[in-house]
């Protein structure tokens, strides 16, 4: 690859494999003896001293790297990807710290790897954030990759919907053996045409299941007709209670699922198709579906805690289809809700997004809490959409405080944006065992 | 106010021009109008639609490109009707990409130009940058206008507009100067979601005003929202106003 060779020898190609490991671990350390906690920085350091410590190592896996990119989804996917290899006999490693940034994987790589640079694993699944990723793929060429969605998210960092859908091309263009194709979305439907040399898998929603589903562009037109999708491998069929009905490669198999959600269970079709793409005949599929059936959902998606006796359930919005997809996903009654938007960063900065959302489902029983450092742009959406609130706090501490005492025994359900996700859950720890992130 | 009193309004290319929650102009002015006793009628027109015959109020959003390059030649073929109603001060409210497209033209970084239908006179260069990011545009008619930008066009008065309002942070209009939007008539011209007119009533009530002023000659009351609301709308408004001033860039 050219842009390998190009890179001048550095001093960590010098110092060779060992030399990096060594010193992403001395890195690992002080920045852990620091408390700063940031789990890329020892990847940055081996980044900079050796670059192509990465290629090096992800290259000399037997079964290669498959890449989960796309808008939502991708960490529950990822998951259940891994899982589903796992059951199947691999040794799988996989970037599960939630960094989904190329030092990320980095950083995941020397918390494994041996020191002569060996990863003890048949096969690596790396989820990758679609800007990252295109530079990935020129490094490290993934024999698979599974390509979910396109959605309006992230403007303010990408630009435009259509950027991302080029960024997915290229993660495609640059797969050496197959790309699956969410067939619902037309942005990346339409990557199969510049593809010529991979094989290509859809996986898909039985025609009923579409309008469950709304692209953005639907959002406001209705589903598109669907007269030109290509046959898919994997299709989910119906939505059964606490699971779903799939067809794979036309035989019929219902399933319970552990994770939560209507948008969980199209992820794990995803994730269905791109193992069956990746095994091909050898694979065994009653091992496949019972390691499906017991994927825990990943970190705040769909996470079901249990707080003072009752049940409390984080969704994860940060983007109008998926804060729709999560309403549409629970039954809104009988339960105590809270919204928590914050803008920073990693939530994105634009406050548009609310406004592409419909809470119409949130009216018959209202909202108790609202908070996050937009919380009255959160609840100026409300007044306009007519659903009545008890309360705005903005402070996260003191909005969870009030809004567990004010529903006392009552089944709770918080719709989260990602930062405001990272502080309840830290909050939450006060009151449950909360998995450490 | 007894007897319904409909105000027609339009939303252009609901389809391919929504991108930055243009939707919440819309539902915006709905309440308010309804807050005040009208009937507010929402029409929806799309590429090769019948325009409707009763237009009292005209809003539009921003597009990808692609979406732009679907409308554009629609637009041009409707133009005539559109510089009509703003001719007789119809208010219309065009966001980002139908803000430049309401222009006379728009260079693309290609070195083409793309005809825009010249209600504003203004003119619109791509570039390379993205403007990203909160602003904040004071206004003498309106006062602080509170929004977010992202767009890579650069758009350049001409003598034929006044600026919406001038940036104190941000970019608004262009790098160079410190025009946010345009203004011809009742036409205002914004590169600023959020969406606008959620956080910035006083532009949603102008528009109001001047199409309930064309239509009924009725000059509407400052008050409003049903008497009684737990939290009024002025208040968290009000709020919400004051965290995004706050907020980094």
């Amino acid at each position: 690859m050219s842009r390998l060779s190009a890179t001048p020898r550095s001093f960590g190609a010098a110092l060779g494999s060992i030399g990096s490991v060594l010193l992403g671990r001395t890195a690992r350390t002080v920045s852990k003896l620091r408390g700063s906690g940031g789990s890329a920085f020892p990847g940055l350091v081996v980044e900079k001293v050796d670059p192509t410590f990465l290629a090096r190592t992800l290259h000399r896996l037997p079964r290669g790297v498959i890449v989960v990119s796309g808008t939502n989804g991708k960490t529950t996917t990822t998951k259940m990807v891994v899982e589903l290899l796992q059951g199947q006999g691999l040794k799988v490693f996989t970037n599960r710290s939630g960094s989904n940034f190329t030092r990320g994987v980095v950083a995941s790589i020397l918390g494994e790897v041996r020191l002569n640079g060996k990863l003890a694993a048949d096969i690596a699944v790396l989820e990758l954030d679609e800007a990252h990723a295109v530079h990935f793929v020129k490094a490290v060429r993934p024999h698979h990759s599974l390509l979910l969605n396109v959605m309006r998210d992230q403007l303010d960092r990408f630009g435009e919907i259509d950027t991302t859908a080029g960024m997915l091309r290229t993660i495609a263009e640059h797969t050496t053996e197959g790309v699956v194709l969410n067939r619902e979305d037309p942005r990346v439907r339409a990557i199969a045409h510049s593809l010529k040399t991979q094989e290509v898998d859809y996986f898909g929603l039985s025609q009923s299941l579409r309008s469950h589903f709304p692209s953005d562009d639907d959002f406001h037109s209705g589903p598109a007709a669907a007269d030109d999708h290509p046959d898919a491998d994997v299709v989910l069929e119906e939505l059964t209670d606490g699971g779903g009905r799939f067809t794979l490669d036309g035989e019929s198999v219902e399933t319970s699922l552990t994770v939560n959600g209507a948008y969980n269970t199209f992820n794990a079709a995803a994730a269905l198709a791109v193992v069956r793409q990746t095994l091909g005949d050898t694979v065994d599929s009653p091992a496949l579906i019972k390691s499906l059936s017991k994927v825990s959902p990943a970190f705040g998606r769909g996470e079901s805690l249990t707080v003072q006796g009752r049940s409390l359930d984080l969704v994860l919005v940060k983007n109008p289809s998926g804060f729709r997809l999560g309403l549409s996903s629970f039954a809104p009654t009988g339960v105590a809700t809270m919204i928590a938007i914050n803008d920073n960063y990693a939530d994105g900065r634009d406050m548009s997004w609310l406004w592409d959302v419909e809470f119409d489902s949130l009216a018959a029983e209202g909202v108790r809490m609202i908070s996050g450092v937009r919380a009255y742009d959160m609840a100026l959406r409300l007044k306009y959409d007519a659903v009545e609130f008890d309360a705005v706090e903005p402070d996260l501490r003191l909005a969870l405080t009030q809004f567990l005492a004010a529903n006392p025994g009552q089944p709770a359900r918080i719709f989260c944006t990602y930062t405001a996700m990272l502080s309840l859950r830290k909050f939450l720890g006060a009151y449950t065992e909360v998995e450490a992130f | 106010m007894a007897a319904t009193k409909p105000i027609h309004v339009l939303q252009l290319y609901p389809r391919d021009m929504n991108i930055y929650g243009d939707f919440g102009n819309a539902l915006v002015l709905q309440r308010r109008l309804q807050w005040r006793g009208y009937e507010p009628v929402l029409h929806s027109y799309d590429p090769e639609d019948q325009f409707p015959e009763q237009v009292d109020l005209i809003i539009g959003g921003g597009g990808q490109d692609s979406g732009q390059d679907k409308i554009q030649a629609d637009l041009l073929r409707i133009g005539e009707k559109l510089h009509a109603l703003a001719d007789t001060n119809t208010p219309m409210l065009m966001i980002c990409g139908l803000y430049q497209l309401f222009g006379h033209s728009f260079r693309t970084r290609e070195g083409r130009d793309i005809r825009g239908v010249g209600i504003l006179d203004v003119t619109t260069e791509g570039t390379d940058t993205r403007l990203i990011g909160n602003v904040v545009a004071e206004s003498k008619e309106f006062g602080e206008i509170l929004g977010y930008e992202n767009h890579s066009g650069q758009t350049y008065l001409g003598s034929g507009v006044q600026p919406l309002a001038r940036v104190t942070k941000g970019e608004g209009n262009n790098t160079q100067d410190s025009h946010e939007g345009a203004r011809f008539k009742n036409v205002i011209g914004s590169y600023l979601h959020g969406s606008l007119l959620p956080k910035n009533p006083a532009i949603a009530d102008f528009l109001i005003s001047a199409a309930v002023q064309n239509r009924y000659q009725e000059t509407i009351l400052p008050a409003i929202e049903p008497a009684g609301a737990a939290q009024p709308v002025e208040e968290l408004t009000r709020r919400a106003r004051a965290t995004a001033t706050r907020r980094p860039r």
